[in-house]
């Protein structure tokens, strides 16, 4: 399964290498033109039939992770991450590391050894380690060095009703759905462009984006979902199993009201379900798409995933297949015009 | 210089927060559109409108964009949950009277808090006097955004209005647009977007019109009120020529041209260093290959309230020291 695959390949931001040759392996027959840019990004174009306004559809390939920092004398290695993760979630976690996928396991001090005050207290990167079995620094060194990238290790399993944990679904449901429809039969032509290094500052879209020159952009995403115990109704950033989640407005970006709109109708004509996504928190790649050069009008889909940045992430297989249900729709009514 | 207080009244009471500039858009338009050669809208919703000349190319920006609150939830009891769109605080907030575009109007309130210092916006709402979802539901919907509701009013030499920032801009490019006589320079007035929540549209429009010089027209603060944080611009002391802000630093020959011109002319003006906050000049001096950019500020009282104050004088000077730089022919 390709979420699966996706998923289960690591590509902590600036090491994307992995999930980029699985996305060119599976696109490569089904667009006209592919090119990897400058700084990484796979740029992909697939031509339709009948005259298009330039189309811009983003998903980005990176997931948060950890680097090495430092190997003690003891070979337990030092780490700093990379994205934004939580570092009360680290502890006990397993990890892989490096291209050889060495693998690790994130320790600490155990419990009777800490201070009363420090047992009361998450731990912090300073405190923790990541121990790969080396009894000394030279064994450690030659599996690992400082530099190399540490990713989570978990497997996508399915579970519960109709749900899916793994790691790294943000993004890689955005790539899944994207390769969904250039898979698809399109009238409208398309730039896929899947970016790199979105987890530490958007920072592939940006050069996509002045090379593409959209004048509309799409960005899909896994995004966050609060639903959860002790969090209030109002502060539910969406809800799992409620369908497809629409933009309004991130630090980033204020969402194009009419494509929103588009997006909207389209959905309800095609009953599909929706929600919007009730926090103006993070960001994505389209704060970057939108202010290219002379701009271009954007919008953001996005498949709930609860516990992102994290080891495992939790996403419903309904939401993923009505998000990639309505993108083929909302392409399809772009096909038909009155959008710019 | 007569003031022209119906324009002015008419650009503040006209709804249009960040994104939905639609409103404004159009009034200006109208405004302005016997005066200059061509006018387009661009992707992000910049009204571009260009005098054409032959000399320098110069781009002044105001933005037409306010601060306002967007809706995330509507509760069984017809409460609606909002956020910021903007810089606000919400003290500032509570208690006020919110208008959204359709006209439906509401009052900003909060849960019982304990302490009034760690007041959140999560913890207020918007009452509509809906009594139910459904009932909200008819009058609202999420992602609909709702700005402060208060009346425009003015006295001989005060202007007391909501979003005067950045109205008083857009007013002072019109006027200035109005009062100019001949001039050489290809000159475009850009009314810009999404200034409020990160100089977006002087981003994308600067790309556009790739200026040889820039100017925003926006408000600055003032340290004129009591025990006030020390700032040396004052109500009534004149046009200020910015020096610096959060997002730029003006360059040196433009702030030079905008002081002799202003001393050529006998127009009141006052140095300004501001040290929070940025204008659309932010992103256009760092535009493609760099423009060298300033700013004409509005010396305002109580920015980003329901009740921003400002001084007619100061309007008035700061549109002819706009007419004399659109004049002038510039050597830098």
């Amino acid at each position: 399964m390709l979420l699966k695959r996706l998923t289960e390949a690591n590509g902590v931001s600036g090491n994307e290498k992995e999930v980029r040759q699985l996305i060119i392996d599976e696109i490569k027959d089904y667009v006209d033109d592919i090119k990897v840019d400058k700084i990484g990004n796979v740029i992909a174009f697939k031509k339709g039939s009948i005259d298009s306004p330039r189309v811009m559809i983003a998903a980005h390939m990176d997931e948060v992770g950890l680097m090495v920092t430092k190997i003690e004398s003891s070979g337990l290695i030092r780490f700093t991450p990379v994205g934004g993760i939580d570092q009360r979630i680290l502890v006990s976690k397993t990890v892989s590391i490096g291209k050889d996928n060495i693998p690790g396991v994130i320790g600490a001090k155990p419990i009777h050894l800490q201070e009363p005050g420090e047992r009361s207290k998450a731990l912090t990167y300073k405190q923790l380690y990541i121990d790969i079995g080396a009894k000394s620094k030279e064994q450690a060194e030659e599996f690992v060095k400082i530099g190399d990238y540490i990713a989570f290790d978990s497997k996508y399993t399915e579970f519960g009703h109709n749900l899916v944990k793994a790691k790294a679904l943000d993004d890689r449901v955005g790539c899944s759905v994207l390769i969904d429809l250039i898979k698809s039969d399109t009238k409208l032509s398309f730039y896929a462009v899947f970016t790199v290094m979105e987890e530490v500052g958007l920072v592939g879209a940006g050069p996509a984006a002045y090379h593409v020159e959209p004048e509309i952009g799409i960005i899909l995403e896994g995004t966050t979902c609060s639903d959860v115990t002790d969090v209030e109704p109002h502060l539910h950033s969406t809800k799992l199993g409620n369908g497809p989640a629409i933009s309004l407005m991130d630090r980033t970006t204020y969402f194009d009201k009419n494509l929103r709109e588009l997006i909207v109708e389209t959905a309800k004509e095609n009953d599909i379900p929706y929600q919007f996504r009730k926090t103006i928190f993070g960001g994505n790649d389209s704060g970057r798409i939108h202010i290219a050069k002379e701009g271009a009008k954007t919008a953001t889909i996005s498949v709930p995933c609860r516990y992102i940045h994290s080891p495992i992430s939790v996403m419903n297989k309904d939401d993923y297949t009505n998000t990639s249900k309505l993108l083929k729709l909302v392409i399809e009514k772009i096909e038909t015009g009155g959008v710019l | 210089m007569d003031f022209n207080g119906n324009l002015l009244k008419k650009l503040t009471d006209t709804y249009s927060p960040s994104g939905n500039e639609e409103r404004i858009r159009n009034i200006i338009k109208e405004e302005i559109k016997g005066y200059v050669d061509e006018i387009k809208i661009d992707a992000l919703g910049n009204l571009i409108a260009r005098k054409k000349g032959n000399d320098k190319k110069i781009m002044v920006a105001g933005h037409m964009d306010q601060i306002g609150y967007m809706i995330i939830d509507i509760d069984d009891k017809g409460f609606l949950r909002f956020t910021n769109v903007g810089g606000v605080s919400p003290h500032i907030a509570l208690n006020q009277r919110v208008i959204f575009e359709n006209g439906t109007v509401g009052i900003v309130h909060c849960e019982p808090v304990d302490d009034m210092g760690k007041l959140k916006l999560d913890k207020m709402f918007i009452d509509i006097g809906a009594t139910s979802k459904e009932e909200a539901n008819k009058k609202v919907s999420i992602g609909d955004i709702c700005v402060y509701h208060t009346e425009y009013y003015e006295d001989e030499n005060r202007v007391m209005s909501k979003c005067l920032d950045d109205r008083v801009g857009c007013y002072i490019m019109i006027e200035a647009l109005k009062q100019l006589k001949e001039t050489k320079n290809d000159i475009y007035l850009v009314f810009t977007v999404q200034e409020e929540i990160g100089l977006r549209g002087a981003r994308t429009s600067a790309y556009g019109v790739n200026p040889d010089i820039g100017f925003a027209l926006d408000v600055t603060g003032v340290g004129d009120t009591p025990k006030a944080k020390r700032m040396a611009v004052s109500l009534d002391n004149g046009a200020a020529i910015k020096v610096k802000d959060v997002s730029m630093i003006v360059h040196p020959k433009i702030k030079k041209l905008m002081t002799e011109v202003a001393k050529e002319n006998n127009i009141k003006y006052q140095l300004e260093i501001l040290e929070y906050g940025g204008t659309d000049a932010g992103a256009i001096h760092i535009n493609r290959e760099g423009v060298p950019s300033g700013v004409i500020s509005v010396p305002t009282r109580y920015i980003h309230t329901s009740s921003e104050v400002v001084s007619k004088n100061d309007i008035n000077d700061s549109i002819k020291l706009l007419m004399k730089l659109l004049e002038k022919e510039i050597t830098l």
